[in-house]
């Protein structure tokens, strides 16, 4: 059988096509943030958009996070399916109020009688000397306010069929694609940074995790940087003779608790690896979960790998 | 200025259907709150904030509006739905927390929607200016001539929102309109003592827009400058700012002891009152008689009367409902 030839594409390219599919497809998708026009988006979200589409549908908007997320908001419930960027989730404090307040409970506070059919789409992570306010991932931040999708895809092939789902989706969701797995000309080389995307449009279910190693002595749970971390693990857990699974989470919200709960009965051990801080976060909820849900499968307690509970420092020992 | 009779009994109409509501509305909140006020208890819980006083400022730019003209209203927001032509029944059904209301009772008074009308809300201060920019936005790339007016208080003119969003719809030249209701205090703070220049219309020059200021909380001169203001805006000629100096004859909200202001100043205000002057204006130079006048407030009362009765004879949500809608 001959081999299907494969199509690389690094993450910001898998990003860029799946709203260019669908901008072609429907005029009520359009994009608006900082610097998403010329330059194609600081991580390259929107490469190459500006000169297929023009200034009318790429929107570049001033420093004003709180009236372009607001914007978006508008746009939405008037039945436009915007895509908003926020550059780093760490800005979103200049306008959680718009995300959380307004985004994510109109739906609600409407009775289900206004749709908010929009994307918020975000840089995330760190490892790369970008200091504390410019470095966290706050999938958990996210994850605990109600009323928002929120997806943390890893793979180019995950980040172009969720980014579809997520324009289609009649719900806020907050997509959030973390910088390093851009595959960026600029940041750290990573293999995993470019994987095979098909050309034509498909979608990938957001709220369903990814069993992405099969295993039988441990269940590791990552998304995004710490999946990818994870695989490395599972090599040279491989080598010493133990045979983990692994499974990529790629929603926070909503959480695949039935994926990692059947693998948990299958290994009886699990692992979290979360590049969110540890207290209250995603790797927490699992556990929580486990705790409540899958108590009897445990043949060992939970064990979480995350950040500590400090911002995240500059230099390169301490990061 | 011209202006049909048509528009004059209009704005009567809603003058009063307004004055009416929110007076019923300040009877019926009382229900279950006597002799002790607890702010949960009785027919209508929660916080109330009530527009009495307010009229003009919703009902002098609203006879200009159209049903696909879009309104965002912040935590007072009963003039505007009403001025909107919200469903009267809905709407008090919504405030009661009953399962006919606009949002199944998941609103409340400060969260009204009604996505035919193009009518929203939001508690926050500020917060739903970008909006109105929003909803501009999307009716400009559908080629809409739809306008979009955000009423805010003069206390969410020194929110950030306001500054981005106003310089952001300057920027695309959207056809929005932000009407601040200018009623002298932000809870309890004056507006002297929270804003730096003399009245918010000052601040479209910051953006080179068009600025509006309305004294005295004048009915007739709120419907000519934003006859101007809707107008300009749906031939794409931009935004603009509109304060009116508007009267809260109420607190901030019921059961606000109201210890900052001066003794007689709502008996002033009062004294100047909007429904009455204008009632007055009609009879006198544009040939009303007193038994259109009648015939005006009896259909509005009647109809405020069926609203409230229906609100009433509602049922409440059950409680699982509270699990809905957080996803389509």
């Amino acid at each position: 059988m001959q081999e299907v030839k494969k199509r690389l594409l690094t993450g910001n390219k898998a990003m860029a096509e799946a709203i260019r599919s669908e901008m072609k497809d429907n005029e009520d998708v359009f994009v608006l943030g900082e610097d998403i026009g010329a330059y194609g988006g600081i991580f390259g979200s929107t490469e190459g958009l500006l000169d297929e589409f023009g200034p009318e549908r790429i929107m570049d908007t001033p420093i004003s996070e709180t009236a372009l997320i607001g914007a978006a908001v508008g746009a939405a419930t008037e039945g436009m399916r915007p895509i908003a960027e926020l550059m780093f989730v760490d800005f979103f404090g200049v306008a959680m109020d718009q995300i959380y307040n307004q985004m994510a409970k109109i739906p609600y506070m409407s009775g289900g009688n206004v749709k908010v059919p929009m994307v918020l789409m975000t840089g995330v992570g760190g490892g790369y000397n970008d200091a504390a306010q410019h470095s966290q991932t706050l999938y958990a931040t996210f994850g605990h306010l109600p009323g928002m999708k929120v997806v943390a895809p890893t793979t180019p092939y995950d980040l172009k069929g969720m980014m579809i789902s997520a324009i289609r989706d009649d719900n806020p969701v907050v997509f959030m694609f973390h910088k390093t797995l851009q595959g960026l000309g600029w940041m750290e080389q990573l293999d995993t940074s470019q994987g095979h995307v098909p050309e034509e449009s498909y979608t990938v279910p957001l709220g369903k995790a990814n069993v992405v190693e099969e295993g039988t002595d441990l269940t590791i749970v990552g998304m995004q940087m710490t999946t990818h971390y994870g695989m490395g693990a599972v090599k040279e857990l491989k080598e010493q003779g133990v045979d983990a699974e692994l499974i990529d989470l790629r929603s926070i919200v909503p959480l695949d608790k039935v994926t990692i709960l059947k693998s948990l009965k299958k290994t009886g051990r699990l692992l979290i690896v979360d590049e969110d801080y540890k207290s209250f976060g995603v790797s927490a909820e699992i556990a929580a979960i486990v705790a409540e849900e899958g108590l009897f499968d445990l043949e060992a307690p939970v064990k979480r790998l995350a950040l500590p509970d400090i911002p995240v420092p500059y230099s390169r020992p301490m990061e | 200025m011209s202006i049909s009779k048509e528009e004059l009994h209009w704005m009567y109409a809603h003058m009063y259907k307004i004055r009416y509501y929110e007076d019923k509305l300040e009877e019926v909140y009382m229900e279950g709150k006597q002799p002790v006020f607890n702010i949960g208890a009785g027919t209508v819980p929660g916080e109330m904030h009530l527009s009495t006083g307010q009229e003009p400022a919703a009902v002098g730019i609203s006879v200009h509006l159209r049903q696909d003209d879009i309104v965002t209203a912040p935590h007072r927001p009963h003039h505007h739905a009403i001025a909107k032509g919200i469903d009267l029944n809905r709407m008090t059904a919504e405030i009661f927390g009953k399962v006919t209301g606009l949002s199944k009772g998941k609103g409340g008074h400060m969260h009204l929607f009604d996505p035919n009308l193009h009518f929203s809300c939001s508690g926050i201060v500020g917060a739903g200016i970008p909006h109105a920019v929003g909803g501009a936005l999307a009716a400009k790339k559908r080629g809409k001539d739809s306008v979009a007016v955000a009423y805010i208080g003069e206390g969410a003119a020194n929110q950030g929102s306001f500054h981005e969003s106003l310089n952001l719809a300057a920027l695309w030249n959207l056809p929005v309109i932000v009407v601040v209701e200018n009623n002298k205090y932000g809870i309890s703070v004056a507006r002297d003592d929270s804003t730096s220049v003399a009245s918010n219309d000052l601040r479209a020059g910051a953006y080179g827009i068009e600025g509006y200021y309305v004294k005295d909380n004048d009915l007739l001169e709120m419907y000519r400058v934003s006859k101007e203001a809707v107008d300009r805006a749906r031939a794409g000629e931009g935004p603009s700012i509109i304060e009116i100096e508007t009267y809260r004859y109420l607190g901030h909200f019921q059961g606000d002891a109201e210890q900052y202001r001066p003794e007689d100043e709502v008996k002033e205000l009062r004294a100047k009152d909007q429904v009455n002057m204008y009632r007055d204006v009609l009879i006198k130079d544009h040939g009303f008689n007193e038994n259109e006048i009648a015939d005006i407030e009896k259909k509005a009362a009647a109809e405020v009367d069926e609203a409230y009765q229906f609100a009433r004879d509602s049922d409440y949500p059950d409680e699982t409902a509270a699990l809905e809608d957080v996803f389509v």
